[in-house]
């Protein structure tokens, strides 16, 4: 299993291949539905004027992002009351929901992995070549296990989104994925769908 | 009428931390069938892991509790008004818990409530009266990855050569089970129903997911196409978590409704490895979970 440490260097990330099992370690940010749609329309599209606390998380975003990690979590977390933030439960959830965003949220944040399930499509493929960056795949539903990797919650940031869909900025201790999207253009994703396509249509073609 | 609001909230608990044996036990079983050292099966292991953990720590299996789907079956003399505020109230404190995540979001205004109440259908409750003296509900949690691949056909589906008979309904399934690919969480559990107009047919595609693993129906036709289906969706290779492999799905549960003459709905319900299902019976003052 290969370690990476938060922020990674663009060789680092050339460095990782479809099939690699990673521990990753450091500082990330959550970030899913909302956040996504968020940052492309007030800081990428610029289609929605900034509002509130806007344009400060952007500028605290900007440094945490830079050459880390965004993580597609809405987790369970404990001490909501007294701000003793701790995840209770914390596993992927389905990232093609963010392929129209996620490109260009890495290229804009220089983000160099995004972690998620299930994986995502073209524009996201060619993200990962030009950024560059990889594609994580972490296990779905684990997430009383992936919790215990989540060593501190740092803070939050849109909590008004709701705490699945905040931006909850923490750090972890051998997270464990594997990477199904390099950055040279692989994606098992795209590999099993095609090797799949062929065998259901071989299943079709079957007598009842 | 006795309060079950805190047997209520156990139910919860176990089921969003402890996941039913029968499903536990075919996934422990499905680890031989990947290849030693892939991600197929290190996807299995980690589950297993998670598994343990959550029961023994009484965290939630996965993060997304999912929408709280019950059913209640309660002979002559409970209140269904009484026993759906007990419901909400367990499902509000469960919440603090943190047994639950709060996943009732406002769809227009997309405020989320916080407590996991949103509106009258949030959480979803069955109510129906029963012969006899024994109350019994049921609580499934289905995540939201899971539920968004599930799909639904209008018979005949000329894009699969799918006609308005069985042949017809397996092919449909194969195609949901290829277009799910991994992303409701394989290994999964189809449940699937045939007829009914599409309010009906999703419902019970849901329905049927409440009974055990390995369950056939009492129809020999569609036993066999349940185990045909379940193997079939196995040989399309996209395995644990869509990494590629031979576990795709665990179990088919298929269900026969009436339809009218014009329609022919088949719907599938997908539902995820982390397969929470829980029930709570009250019979002659006597509490006892399952």
């Amino acid at each position: 299993m290969k370690q990476i440490t938060t922020p990674v260097s663009d060789e680092a990330i050339r460095d990782l291949k479809v099939g690699d099992s990673v521990a990753l370690s450091g500082m990330m940010v959550t970030g899913r539905d909302a956040a996504h749609k968020w940052m492309i329309e007030t800081f990428i599209k610029k289609t929605r004027p900034p509002q509130g606390d806007d344009l400060q998380v952007y500028e605290e975003l900007k440094k945490l992002l830079n050459g880390s990690v965004i993580y597609h979590c809405g987790p369970v977390v404990s001490g909501l009351d007294t701000k003793e933030y701790k995840f209770i439960a914390a596993g992927p959830t389905t990232s093609i929901r963010e392929e129209p965003y996620q490109a260009d949220v890495m290229k804009h944040f220089n983000v160099k992995g995004v972690i998620g399930k299930g994986g995502m499509g073209a524009k996201t493929l060619k993200g990962c070549q030009e950024t560059p960056g990889v594609y994580f795949h972490a296990i779905g539903g684990a997430a009383s296990f992936l919790a215990q990797t989540v060593t501190k919650v740092h803070g939050v940031f849109k909590l008004d989104f709701g705490v699945p869909e905040a931006m909850w900025v923490i750090e972890v201790k051998e997270f464990p994925v594997v990477v199904t999207m390099d950055s040279h253009g692989g994606s098992q994703h795209t590999v099993v769908e095609e090797a799949s396509k062929k065998a259901l249509e071989g299943l079709l073609e079957k007598p009842y | 009428m006795q309060d079950l609001t805190n047997e209520i909230l156990e139910l919860i608990r176990r089921t969003s931390s402890s996941l039913p044996p029968d499903v536990e036990k075919r996934l422990r079983a499905s680890i031989e069938k990947e290849e030693p050292g892939s991600a197929a099966r290190g996807a299995l292991e980690t589950i297993l892991k998670n598994i343990d953990l959550s029961r023994a720590n009484s965290t939630p299996i996965c993060q997304d509790t999912g929408t709280p789907i019950f059913q209640v079956h309660y002979p002559l003399g409970w209140s269904t008004i009484q026993l759906k505020a007990q419901i909400r109230a367990a499902m509000v404190e469960a919440t603090k818990r943190s047994y639950m995540r709060p996943n009732a979001v406002d769809a227009i205004y997309d405020k989320n409530t916080g407590n996991n109440l949103g509106g009258d259908d949030f959480p979803y409750i069955h109510f129906e009266e029963v012969e006899g003296d024994e109350l019994t509900i049921e609580l499934m949690l289905k995540g939201g990855g899971c539920e968004n691949v599930g799909r639904q056909y209008s018979l005949p589906e000329n894009s699969l050569g799918a006609g308005r008979d069985l042949a017809g309904v397996r092919k449909v399934v194969l195609d949901a089970v290829q277009k799910a690919q991994g992303q409701g969480c394989a290994p999964g559990v189809l449940g699937v129903s045939i007829g009914g107009d599409r309010g009906s047919s999703y419902i019970k595609s849901k329905e049927v997911l409440f009974s055990e693993m390995g369950t056939r129906n009492t129809d020999p036709q569609l036993a066999e196409l349940e185990e045909r289906l379940t193997k079939e969706s196995n040989e399309m290779g996209i395995g644990p978590m869509g990494f590629g492999g031979k576990t795709t799905v665990l179990d088919t549960k298929i269900v026969g409704l009436s339809r009218l003459p014009a329609s022919y709905f088949v719907s599938v319900s997908y539902m995820c490895w982390a397969y929470r299902r829980r029930k709570l019976t009250v019979k002659g003052g006597e509490i006892t979970y399952d």
